[in-house]
């Protein structure tokens, strides 16, 4: 039972989130421009990095909010989390913080 | 002394006699006893047959490392428990104990032939034969294999107790309350901080229990323990927890505990529960778990009477128990000595002390020697005699080529063995932690911790008395000060306590080379000797892991405590590379096995899941409504009248809703306020439909897709006013829609200014459907007009019924002139009464989920989630005509453009009408152009709904069609195991094609 | 390869089992091979016995970094069964299965194909409708997949509690040759028949790298081992096919999610089949060795850590104790995770990849142990003959771009 750190509540139990699958793949604003590959990216094709995860959980039985959390998923360690349309903060050994 | 109990020695109350049997027969122990504490006092040391060869076993330990002391416990079936640890099962009076694995009788096992066989039945010999002929191994060999596995029996009956589970926050859990556990909760206690302490037996305290000669701050050690005790105690920021096992380290310092609480009780109350598990978040952790103490292989090490020496010692001092008459002691470390002493003060004769060493020295040796035994150093056991119980011991000592000289044989009726300590780091493992290889230890030593952890004492390599207290109180003040806690003090000790060093062994004694024929076990529980993990090795098996699957060493119930560390030590030797190169199997929750009840805890019976029951559920379980299971709903399913069948009371609710009137709750469908200034801007991007212009007081059917685009659900969705819908979906959908309505709003579109409500809870849902609906209606409505004209089908109105407020949708699932009365669900079921009142005079039946099935499937309206199925497209189930074309984007619509969802080929909705029009088809059956063709045949298509239509008089069906709509009027068959049924496609709708009922 | 039969078993016994060889050799890596397959789980192993006995290629490397069939291979449930709804499903899994009745003796080795029956229990009528429409799917398909009632489920499998629940059970679909294997001897008797052939298993053994030229194909692999050359690379990496493949570029529809397991206590027989119920989320059989071996679908949340919440294994546990509740005073012995990768559809990709040279199968999610011989096998095909087998054709990346998915979790709501 992981301890998830909602950013409007606080710190609570894995049991009140629900987990919403990774984060920072916005919906193209006009699909229909998009070719069959493109479009498939978007929906399918996921990082599932051996490491940090940028994430998104929403806090189902708390604030309802989604948000954003950074989680080892060696370790499952969570080191960071931020509300959601935040960019992925910056930490040390994150190649791919700051971006959106 | 009577017997093998000492008159006044140990803990156990000679006051409290307790009787208790096993295999039958009664005996005598006290309250404090274990069932191996009290089978030994009354001499007896054969408790079971082990997995595979059913040798005789005896108690090796004293604790929750016991591989062989498996018993059977419980007085009748409901309250059996099977492979239960003799050395940790508490007495009571009338507890039943019964050995296991044995037939017909513990002394006399039949099953103990498989000895004769055993030169056949090495290490994984099943991988090697039993493959012809190839159907004989599930048929004849696979259940012979079976019999003989398994050690308990599961119990026959459903299991009469009650398990509870409770969530717990602490600041600092310290698990094991030995030396190092006392001194982190005395530390930890005294900065204020929540300590919860937990250990795993009966009494707290470890092994200072069995502690006899050793001072800490000037009291004898039992004597500081209650001190302790009784400290921790009458602090309110404590909370100790004996009989509590920590079992599992899961991830965020948070761990699972279990509570044992009546089991060892005589009688219990019945509001107690059998075991409670704890999860227990803890900011800080202290493990001081300690240590295990390990065998010696050496041949035939696993007679009855062979036991540990520090398990002896326990016996003897805690319980006041002689473990036998005349003792031989094996070591290769000091503390063997310090058990010859307390045994010998116990009265067991030590015959003599074999030590591995070759020049054993140090204070504990002096003492030994002093007090006369004689001590054999560089010497091992090369086997040992005794059918049931170990009678004689061979020695010999081994030469400067480390092979043993001649052996001497001497009788004794007890082998004590010691081949040192191995720390428990099972937790700190279990939460991530690294080990570390102690060359010096040989032993694996806690290294860095990865959860807020600290591991204090033996289970990292202290095992000196003074050092364990410091480092339990540094380790108790260090965590209190991680969670947020000052120490005021730093607590010391003094002790009186002589080191018993850190000497050990592990692998295989030198008893006769690597070829030797001898047998000496390493995992006593599933039979694994030596030459097993031998014959592993020499077939290449050179992983730890490959080593301990294939020969099945450390898989046992004891999770290899006792054998790991010996298996390790033997695959290095016979490797020629270093321990840490061997590799180390992982360490897995639980710690020891843990009840699957307390797992279940109280999710039983109607318990299980949430139920949830609409507001006139009572009424039609009043009535003598058939219910079924719709996601966590209970649905009136159909109202069978008294000797009806479900099909009768279909048939009779159909007529009547269509020939007069039906009332039917439909209350469970998902209600959703969707409120805002885009809140039309929003609908539009979330469904197919165009809602832009869909004028206030209207309604529409609305399908929504997931991005994928195939139809996630579907419903009639009401305009209240410009800003305000309110949003119907199905059953078992409303969280799912909510969910993606919500994902969508905050983090796609945060910009739009709509507000979502769950109104599913809010609103009771009262459908009035047929001819005379409006009739029923018509007086119980206030401010609203139901005329054809002011209020025409798909229209909502706001007003008051049976002087309740309503939104009055007019709306048909069934065909007919319908409404759905909504009314805040308090009002739900005084409001259906009313209305069914109203409607007797017209013949109003009320009608459940089955009759609506049929009605609609008549109509051929679609039920998401049986004409869908998560491959279906708007056009595939025939709702093309709810994209609104003219839409730039709504979820799903670029997945729609993908070419596979738009091939001529796809399965679409059309109507099947059996040719015989008596047959009703079969639900999911497949349809096919040529029921002749040979299996496996072209399927184009299946069933999704079929029904007797009461109505029409014949059976009708949906389906889908590859190319469905372009065979409508063709013939197709669908194939059963009685033989093709012939169907004729046709346009999905099979009554009232254009609506004029509806229309009323 | 020495031969494994009673009468050696018993020749060698007399022998004190001195000279029994090793199962497969422990080789130190070539330079070059005509094929690498990246992963020496079940799947890895049953492909390179299958490209040296079918295809003639035996200059093969099977490259894994800890121990063979320590990955999913040694972690799962062992199910075996054959009963998909869909065409493409179902001609896998059956080709599977078929291989499975007669690998011991393929591969010389007995590895425990136990079909005592797979019964899936219907607790609602969308179930029976769903495993209905299964059932009549299979009998056209030639498959055996039958409907019982719930008096004839209890009849087979007597312990199942048939009364009263929050949701009783209703009937259930029953596949007869379904059944259950030993994992381990499938791993080790893939690669020894493997071995014998000429297979280098190469354990200890981390890939590191995927090595392109200059037209972009694949060159060969760096591994924690060194260079290794090949034009052909295999990758059957389960959980860890993310990884692998971002090294070559290829970003794919996986996520790799906890799946855990566990088992009892072991007690002499006392469950006779296996029984899943998707419906209240739990799987349970009974080993050879007699520990009650159960399971349930995956974790919430993607990870590599191989172990999951105990929350997800209590309500597994919730729902066996419903189902048996005789089994409630049973103990948990065991505890772990897998890493599955999912693929959207929940079916398993095993194709070409847009870089020539590199092969994948993967996606396999909760029910890759039952399909090991019949993945392998076509999967050698389709790196031997640089094209799919037309069993795995359908099973291809693309499938995802234009649309064509094989959704049996969707179609079915079926853990598999």
């Amino acid at each position: 039972m992981l301890l998830i750190t909602c950013p409007h509540c606080g710190p609570r139990a894995e049991l009140e989130f629900a987990y919403a699958g990774e984060a920072h793949i916005a919906r193209p604003t006009d699909p229909m421009a998009l070719d069959d590959e493109s479009w498939a990216r978007f929906l399918y094709h996921r990082a599932n990095p051996k490491g940090l995860h940028a994430e998104r959980w929403r806090h189902l039985h708390g604030c309802a909010q989604f948000f954003n959390v950074v989680r080892d998923t060696v370790s499952d360690s969570i080191v960071t989390t931020y509300p959601a349309g935040q960019p992925r903060p910056a930490l040390p050994g994150d190649d791919k913080g700051a971006t959106r | 002394m009577s017997g093998f109990r000492h008159s006044t020695a140990g803990r156990v109350d000679r006051n409290k006699p307790v009787r208790f049997s096993f295999d039958g027969k009664t005996y005598q122990g006290f309250a404090g006893d274990t069932l191996a504490s009290a089978l030994l006092a009354n001499g007896v040391h054969l408790v079971g047959r082990s997995f595979k060869y059913h040798r005789p076993r005896g108690i090796v330990t004293a604790g929750s490392d016991e591989p062989n002391a498996l018993v059977g416990i419980g007085a009748d079936e409901a309250h059996y428990a099977p492979n239960m640890r003799a050395t940790q099962v508490e007495i009571y009076d009338g507890l039943v104990a019964e050995s296991q694995n044995r037939w017909p009788s513990l002394g006399f096992d039949v099953g103990a032939v498989n000895e004769t066989f055993a030169p056949f039945l090495s290490a994984g010999f099943y991988y090697k034969t039993f493959m012809w002929p190839p159907k004989a191994w599930a048929k004849l060999y696979e259940p012979l294999i079976r019999r003989a596995a398994g050690l308990g029996r599961a119990p026959t009956q459903a299991d009469a107790d009650r398990y509870t589970q409770v969530y717990a926050h602490c600041d600092v859990l310290v698990v094991g309350s030995g030396p190092a556990g006392l001194a982190a909760a005395l530390a930890a206690a005294t900065t204020g901080g929540k300590v919860f302490v937990c250990d795993e037996q009966s009494e707290m305290g470890g092994s200072l229990l069995a502690e006899t000669t050793a001072t800490i701050d000037g009291l004898s050690a039992r004597d500081w323990v209650a001190r302790a005790l009784a400290d921790l105690a009458a602090r309110p920021n404590v909370t100790l927890m004996p009989r509590t096992t920590a079992f599992g380290w899961y991830p965020h310092n948070f761990l699972g505990l279990c509570e044992r609480i009546t089991d060892h009780m005589a009688k219990a109350d019945p509001k107690l529960p059998r075991e409670r598990l704890w999860q227990i978040r803890a900011k800080e952790v202290v493990l001081a778990t300690g240590a295990l103490e390990r065998p010696l292989v050496f041949p035939d090490n696993d007679r009855p009477g062979v036991m540990m020496a520090e398990a002896a010692r326990i016996y003897a001092n805690r319980f006041g128990v002689k473990p036998g008459d005349k003792a031989v002691i094996f070591t290769a470390c000091d503390s063997a000595y310090r058990a010859a002493l307390d045994l010998m003060a116990a009265g067991v004769a030590i015959a003599t002390i074999a030590d591995l060493r070759a020049a054993p020295c140090g204070p504990w040796i002096d003492r030994v020697r002093s007090a006369g035994i004689a001590i054999r150093a560089g010497t091992v056991v090369t086997g040992t005699t005794g059918r049931l119980r170990i009678d004689s011991v061979s020695l010999a000592t081994v030469g400067i080529d480390g092979n043993p000289g001649s052996s001497e044989n001497i009788a004794c009726d007890l082998l004590l063995m010691s081949g040192g300590f191995t720390p428990s780091v099972h937790l700190f493992s279990q939460s991530r932690g690294k080990l570390v290889y102690d060359e010096a230890l040989q032993a694996y030593l806690p290294g860095i911790s990865v959860e807020r952890e600290r591991s204090a004492g033996a289970c990292r390599g202290i095992y000196d008395l003074d050092k364990v207290l410091s480092n339990g109180a540094a380790s108790g003040t260090g965590a209190a000060k991680a969670a947020g806690f000052a120490a005021a003090d730093t607590i010391t000790f003094s002790t009186t306590a002589d080191s018993v060093g850190t000497d050990g062994f592990i692998g295989v004694t030198p008893f006769g080379g690597p070829s030797s024929k001898a047998r000496a076990w390493i995992d006593f529980q599933n039979d694994v000797t030596a030459k097993d993990v031998r014959l592993a090795i020499r077939e290449g098996f050179r992983s730890i892991e490959h080593v301990k699957r294939y020969t099945t060493t450390g898989m046992a119930t004891d999770q290899g405590k006792t054998s790991n560390m010996n298996a390790l030590g033997l695959v290095s030797e016979t490797l020629k590379v270093p321990v840490p190169q061997v590799g180390l199997t992982t360490f897995r929750p639980p710690y020891t096995p843990t009840t699957f009840g307390i797992f279940a805890g109280q999710s039983r019976g109607d318990m299980f899941d949430p139920l949830r029951k609409t507001p006139i559920h009572d009424w039609a379980a009043e009535q003598g409504a058939a219910f079924e299971d719709i996601s966590l709903w209970k649905r009136a399913h159909y109202f069978p009248k008294r000797g009806e069948d479900i099909h009768a009371a279909v048939a009779r609710e159909c007529k009547a809703t269509r020939g007069a009137v039906g009332i039917f709750d439909a209350s469970t469908l998902g209600k959703i306020e969707v409120v805002g200034k885009d809140a039309a801007e929003f609908m539009n991007r979330m469904y197919t439909n165009a809602w832009t212009k869909l004028e206030p007081g209207r309604l529409r059917y609305g399908v929504m897709l997931r991005e994928d685009g195939f139809v996630m659900d579907d419903g009639v969705v009401g305009r209240m006013a410009t800003d305000r819908f309110h949003i119907t979906t199905t059953t078992g959908g409303a969280p799912r829609v909510l969910s993606m309505m919500e994902d969508y709003l905050q983090t796609e579109w945060p910009g739009l200014d709509v507000w979502l409500t769950s109104t599913t809870e809010e609103w009771a849902v009262i459908a009035v459907q047929g001819p005379l609906a409006r009739k029923v209606l018509e007086p119980l409505v206030e401010g609203i007009d139901l005329s054809r004209e002011a209020m025409p089908h798909m229209s909502v109105r706001e007003g008051r019924i049976c002087g309740v407020p309503t939104r009055l949708f007019r709306v048909s699932f069934t065909g007919e002139l319908g409404f759905e009365v909504n009314v805040p669900a308090g009002y739900g079921r005084a409001v259906w009464e009313a209305i069914f009142a109203a409607g007797q005079p017209h013949g109003m039946t009320p009608y459940g989920t089955e009759t609506m099935h049929v009605l609609r499937a008549e109509k051929g309206f679609i039920i998401v989630g049986q004409e869908t199925d998560g491959t279906v497209t708007p056009d595939d189930a025939g709702l093309g005509w709810a994209i609104g074309k003219a839409k730039k984007d709504f979820v799903g619509k670029r997945s729609l453009a993908r070419p596979a969802m738009t091939a001529s080929d796809r399965k679409q909705l059309v109507g099947l009408l059996t040719v015989d029009s008596k047959t009703v088809l079969e639900e999911g059956a497949q349809i096919v152009a040529d029921p002749a063709q040979p299996i496996p045949m072209t399927m184009i298509g299946h069933v999704t709904s079929s029904y007797w239509s009461a109505t029409l008089d014949r059976s009708i069906a949906l389906a889908l069609v590859r190319g469905g709509r372009a065979r409508v009027g063709t013939r197709l068959s669908v194939p059963m195991p009685s033989g093709p049924i012939t169907v004729e496609v046709v346009e999905p709708i099979f009554y009232d094609a254009k609506g004029a009922r509806l229309d009323a | 390869m020495q031969r494994y039969s009673a009468f050696s078993l018993f020749r060698k016994a007399l022998g004190g089992h001195a000279d029994w060889q090793r199962q497969w050799r422990s080789p130190e890596p070539k330079a070059e091979y005509d094929v690498i397959i990246v992963g020496g789980g079940g799947h890895g192993l049953a492909a390179a016995h299958y490209l040296a006995k079918e295809h003639g290629i035996t200059n093969v490397a099977v490259l894994e970094k800890g121990w063979i069939g320590g990955g999913n291979t040694g972690r799962n449930t062992t199910i075996i069964r054959s009963n998909y709804l869909f065409d493409e499903s179902a001609a896998l899994y059956e080709h599977a299965l078929k291989l499975w009745e007669g690998l011991s003796q393929d591969l010389n080795y007995n590895v425990m194909y136990s079909p005592r029956g797979v019964l899936m229990l219907a607790h609602n009528i969308h179930d029976i409708q769903s495993f209905k429409r299964h059932v009549h799917a299979n009998r056209l398909n030639g498959i055996d997949n039958e409907w019982l009632s719930a008096e004839e489920c209890k009849e087979f499998c007597p312990p199942l509690n048939i009364g009263a629940m929050r949701y009783p059970i209703l009937g259930g679909a029953l596949q007869r040759r379904g059944g259950t294997a030993r994992h381990d001897a499938v791993a080790w008797g893939y690669a020894r028949a493997a071995d014998a052939r000429g297979v280098d298993i190469i354990e200890n053994c981390e890939v590191t790298a995927i090595r392109r030229g200059v037209n972009g194909a694949v060159e060969g692999v760096e591994t924690s081992r060194g260079f290794i050359r090949a034009k052909k690379v295999g990758v059957s990496a389960a959980g860890h096919t993310s990884v692998i493949m971002d090294m070559a570029g290829v970003r794919m529809p996986l996520e790799s999610y906890p799946l855990q397991a566990l088992v009892s206590e072991p007690v002499k027989p006392a469950f006779p089949c296996v029984v899943m119920s998707n419906t209240i989320h739990a799987y349970i059989s009974q080993s050879d060795k007699g520990e009650m071996v159960i399971g349930a679908g995956t974790d919430a949340y993607t990870s590599y850590s191989q172990r999951g919440a105990l929350h997800i294994a209590s309500h597994t546990l919730d729902a066996i104790c419903e189902l048996v509740p005789m089994f409630r005073r049973l103990r948990m012995l065991r505890n772990w995770g897998g890493i599955v990768d999912v693929t959207p559809d929940r079916s398993p990709i095993i194709a070409k990849t847009p870089v020539p040279g590199l092969y994948v199968n993967c996606g396999w999610g909760t029910g890759g142990f039952k399909a090991t011989p019949g993945s392998g096998n076509v999967f050698a095909w389709t790196i031997a003959k640089d094209e799919p087998h037309k069993i795995n054709a359908p099973f291809t990346i693309e499938r995802f771009r234009d649309g064509i998915l094989i959704d049996e979790a969707a179609a079915a709501a079926v853990a598999h």
